[in-house]
Order: C-alpha cells, then sequence, then structure tokens
C-alpha cells in the first residue's frame, strides 16, 4: 500500500483554540485521518521533536502552524517544520498576521517581564527573582527558550505558502483547504484560502447598511442593546467588517456581536488598521476640529481595536521606542 | 540657505526626510506660486502631487515613514473650497484619528501634519516648509527602516546559535 500523504500540526504562540478547530471538524476527522498519517500534533499525540528531526526533509506533504513567534524555540520549531515540509500552511489570526500575542509589540520586553514577574496584582516576588535562560541546579542545566523583544507573524520568520485565516478557521474553511492541498491543484503561492472579498458582503445584515453613514459618536457593545435585523454600523458600533476579509459567513455578526477582524485584509490592503481608520473617520458627521475629536474620543483604543489580530503584520508592526 | 543650516549638515551629515502630499487644486498650486515668485525655503521635502487630500490614504502616511521619511505633511483646500465638495473634510477626519494613533506607535505628534493653503498662499508654503523642517530637525531622525532591521538581530543571533550547534553535531 502506498504511504498516505503525511501532515503535521505544530503550536507556536497561540491560546489552544486553533486545535480545537482541528478537533471541530467532528466525525470529518475521520477522513482526515484515513486519507494522511498525521506525523506531529504536540496537543493530542505523543510525537517529539526528535521524530520530526529524523525525518527526510521535505517528506511531510503539508504542516499547519498556528501561532504568532515570541521565543527562541518557536522559531527553531518553525524553521524545523520549514525543513521537513513540502507545504507550510500559517494557521489562524496569530501565524497569519501575529493575532492577539502580537499586541505586545505595543511594548518592550522589559516593560512585560518587570510587570508579570514584578508588578501585577497577584505576583508577590520580593526577591524580584526573573526565570534564567540556563540554571544549573542537581548536576544538571535546565534551559529555557529566550523571550524576544517582537513578537512576529510566522511569514516573518519563514517562508510561508499558503494562510488560513481566523481566530480560529473554520471547521469548514480547514476541511476545503486540507481537500485542495491533497488533491495537488495547489493554489497560487501566498494565497489566503478564504474569498478575497469584505466580510460585508456575505453579511446577514447586509442590506440594511445605509450608502451613507453619519457618525456622531460610537458605542460600546457591551453598554448597547443592539438591534439584530440592523446593520452594526448603522448602529454606530464599530465593526470591522468593511475592512476584513469574508468567510467566516458572519459568525460574530450571526451573535450580534461586531466583527473584531481576525481574518485580516482582503489582499488589494496592506494595512488593514490604517483602511478601518479611514473607512470609520471619514464618515464622521463633525466638519470641525473640535467636533470630530469628540466623536473619535469614543473610540478609546485605536491601536487595540484597530490592529486586535494584526499589529506585527502591519506597516509599523511595533510601537516605536527611542 | 543659512550657514547654520550648511554647519549641521556638515556635522552630522543627517537631514530630515519629509514626504508631502500636496492637492493639485490648491497646496500644489501655492508651491508653484512660492517656485514662480522665487522664494526661498527649505529643501527637505518630497512633493507628491494627488488629485484630493481626500484621496490620501492613510497606508500613504504609514508607508512613507515606514520607508525612511521623518515627516509627512498634507496639503488641501481651505475648508469649503474643495474641487469635490467633501475631500477635505474627509482627509481632516481621518488625520484626526490618525495622529492619536500614531502617537500611540511612538511617532512624535510634530512629524505628522495637516495644513490648508491655497493657490494663492505661496508665501505660506514657505512659512509651512521651513517651520516644519524646523521642527522635524529638532526631534531627529525616525529612521524606521534602521529599527526593524535591529529588531530582526534578535533572530540572526539565534540562527547562528542553532547553526553552529547544527554544524556541531554533525562534526
Amino acid at each position: 500500500m502506498p504511504d498516505k500523504p503525511k501532515v503535521a500540526f505544530y503550536w507556536c504562540a497561540s491560546c489552544g483554540g486553533c486545535e480545537e478547530s482541528v478537533v471541530d471538524l467532528a466525525e470529518n476527522i475521520l477522513d482526515v485521518v484515513a486519507a494522511v498519517d498525521i506525523v506531529m500534533w504536540p496537543v493530542a499525540m505523543d510525537f517529539k521533536k526528535k521524530d520530526v528531526e529524523a525525518m527526510a526533509d521535505g517528506s511531510i506533504l503539508v504542516s499547519m502552524v498556528n501561532g504568532a513567534i515570541r521565543t527562541s524555540e518557536q522559531e527553531e520549531m518553525a524553521k524545523l517544520m520549514r525543513k521537513k515540509s513540502k507545504l507550510i500552511v500559517a494557521y489562524g489570526s496569530c501565524a497569519h498576521m501575529g493575532g492577539i500575542p502580537g499586541l505586545a509589540n505595543e511594548f518592550q520586553r522589559e516593560e512585560i517581564l518587570q510587570y508579570i514577574f514584578e508588578e501585577s496584582p497577584s505576583t508577590v516576588n520580593n526577591e524580584k527573582t526573573r526565570p534564567e535562560m540556563k540554571f544549573e541546579t542537581n548536576g544538571g542545566s535546565v534551559t529555557l527558550p529566550k523571550f524576544f523583544n517582537v513578537v512576529r507573524a510566522l511569514d516573518q520568520v519563514i517562508d510561508v505558502d499558503y494562510y488560513l485565516p481566523g481566530c480560529p478557521p473554520t471547521s469548514k474553511l480547514l476541511k476545503q483547504a486540507l481537500e485542495v492541498l491533497l488533491s495537488g491543484k495547489l493554489p497560487e503561492k501566498g494565497a489566503v484560502l478564504a474569498p478575497d472579498i469584505a466580510l460585508c458582503d456575505e453579511c446577514p445584515k447586509k442590506d440594511t447598511k445605509p450608502s451613507d453613514l453619519k457618525f456622531t459618536g460610537f458605542k460600546r457593545p457591551h453598554l448597547t442593546q443592539i438591534d439584530p435585523n440592523t446593520c452594526l454600523l448603522a448602529q454606530s458600533i464599530v465593526c470591522m467588517g468593511p475592512a476584513t476579509r469574508g468567510g467566516c459567513e458572519g459568525v460574530c455578526i450571526s451573535g450580534n456581536m461586531p466583527c473584531t477582524g481576525c481574518f485580516g485584509p482582503t489582499s488589494r490592503v496592506k494595512d488593514q488598521g490604517a483602511k478601518i481608520l479611514s473607512a470609520l473617520a471619514s464618515q464622521v458627521e463633525a466638519k470641525d476640529e473640535k467636533g470630530i475629536d469628540e466623536t473619535l474620543a469614543t473610540i478609546p483604543d485605536p491601536v487595540g481595536t484597530f490592529y486586535r489580530y494584526g499589529l506585527p503584520a502591519s506597516i509599523l508592526r511595533r510601537k516605536n521606542f527611542k | 540657505m543659512s550657514t547654520k543650516i550648511e554647519q549641521e549638515r556638515n556635522t552630522n551629515g543627517w537631514e530630515p526626510r519629509i514626504i508631502a502630499f500636496f492637492c493639485n487644486w490648491c497646496t500644489y498650486t501655492a508651491a508653484d506660486l512660492a517656485g514662480v515668485s522665487r522664494l526661498r525655503y527649505e529643501p527637505n521635502a518630497r512633493i507628491i502631487r494627488v488629485m484630493c487630500s481626500g484621496r490620501i490614504d492613510p497606508q500613504f502616511i504609514l508607508e512613507a515613514f515606514s520607508k525612511g521619511a521623518d515627516g509627512v505633511l498634507i496639503g488641501g483646500c481651505h475648508p469649503g473650497d474643495c474641487h469635490y465638495m467633501e475631500g477635505n473634510y474627509k482627509a481632516l477626519r481621518r488625520v484626526q484619528l490618525l495622529k492619536r494613533m500614531l502617537k500611540d506607535m511612538g511617532i512624535e505628534e510634530q512629524r505628522f501634519r495637516l495644513e490648508w493653503i491655497s493657490a494663492s498662499e505661496g508665501e505660506r508654503v514657505k512659512t509651512v516648509m521651513n517651520e516644519m523642517t524646523e521642527q522635524v530637525r529638532a526631534l531627529g531622525p525616525l529612521g524606521l527602516p534602521k529599527k526593524f532591521e535591529e529588531w530582526d538581530k534578535e533572530m540572526e543571533l539565534i540562527e547562528q546559535k542553532v547553526n553552529g550547534e547544527e554544524a556541531a553535531v554533525h562534526a
């Protein structure tokens, strides 16, 4: 019997939601297991790094790598998976664009370590002990990976063939992606395996989107009684739909929550945050500086809102420090 | 050109690089007028002519900074004068939010400026160009391309270490 194609899953700086989305294939996962050999999947199976190292270069057909790159260990494993795989898929928002962990690019490494190990309310650490990269104990030495100053998307570390967007990607998109990658009819390199049109196009509330919006202030979803049948922008809720790629079929919108942008921009856009900033700000009603500022002050955190999933992949990449 | 500026140029070799987006109908024409009137002003801005200040995508501004601009200047028609009715209002609204966002991203406010300059205000072009150049010169270089390189050095070091260990294993 000819060998089945080999597939690997790996995780870097991520929450585990992407792994969950693989499990969410439910009974379809049986088809996947029947069609491929899973050779690495730390969350579910007991393969080790040395097992992958022992494989021939390029012998894995496709590796789905989720999570951002924050430590030297993640970087090393990403490079190992690249070496051993024909195709690398950046799986989920963090691998695709840096994701939620990428918001740490608003801070410096030292600020983060100081807060976590000294200042956070739940920390008691009078000696101000910090983890060391290498520590000698009981005649042996234990090591920890280096914590980088910058959070990176996967393609800022290794060459990536395809992207599967979403926080997490939907099972439907994963199934489609596996089918197309196993079929051998490969899409163009660098493709994002989701429709290349803004979410508004498939939004269930599309028909109620006004052609002209006039914002006088934005409302926070948790403080607002949202009408389930009307476009969220028309209700002055910040919805990232106009600047976000479709393909999720409006899961958040259907739950009466605004889009927060996890699918990233379409192929024509380089910087998702700049685009939603442009779309929202230009439709403010006021024409004078004071009025405009008052309206826009109702978006308290523009960076965290507009780059929630993509600060590392944005044009500026991270906050600039002198 | 004042000798003071020339001296500075000689001492550290750095000069502010400013990208100016000027609207075709007002500010670009004003810059033309400044030239025809033989007004002398700081030569630090590279002017890009756009049809309307409302055409300036915030991506252009981020791109300019990331490619090495130390400052970005936008020039458009005075409120009420836009050739396309509303373009300059859209520009103003985007600029107000972008200013806040740039500040959060560690880019000083004085590096980014919007000015209304009508076609007849050649003198104003001179004043704004000089002021902005002076402000940016005082701030010093932003130098994002160099910073991107520096940020990525932390990975090169690890790569050298990993390659070194692998080479040691195979030796």
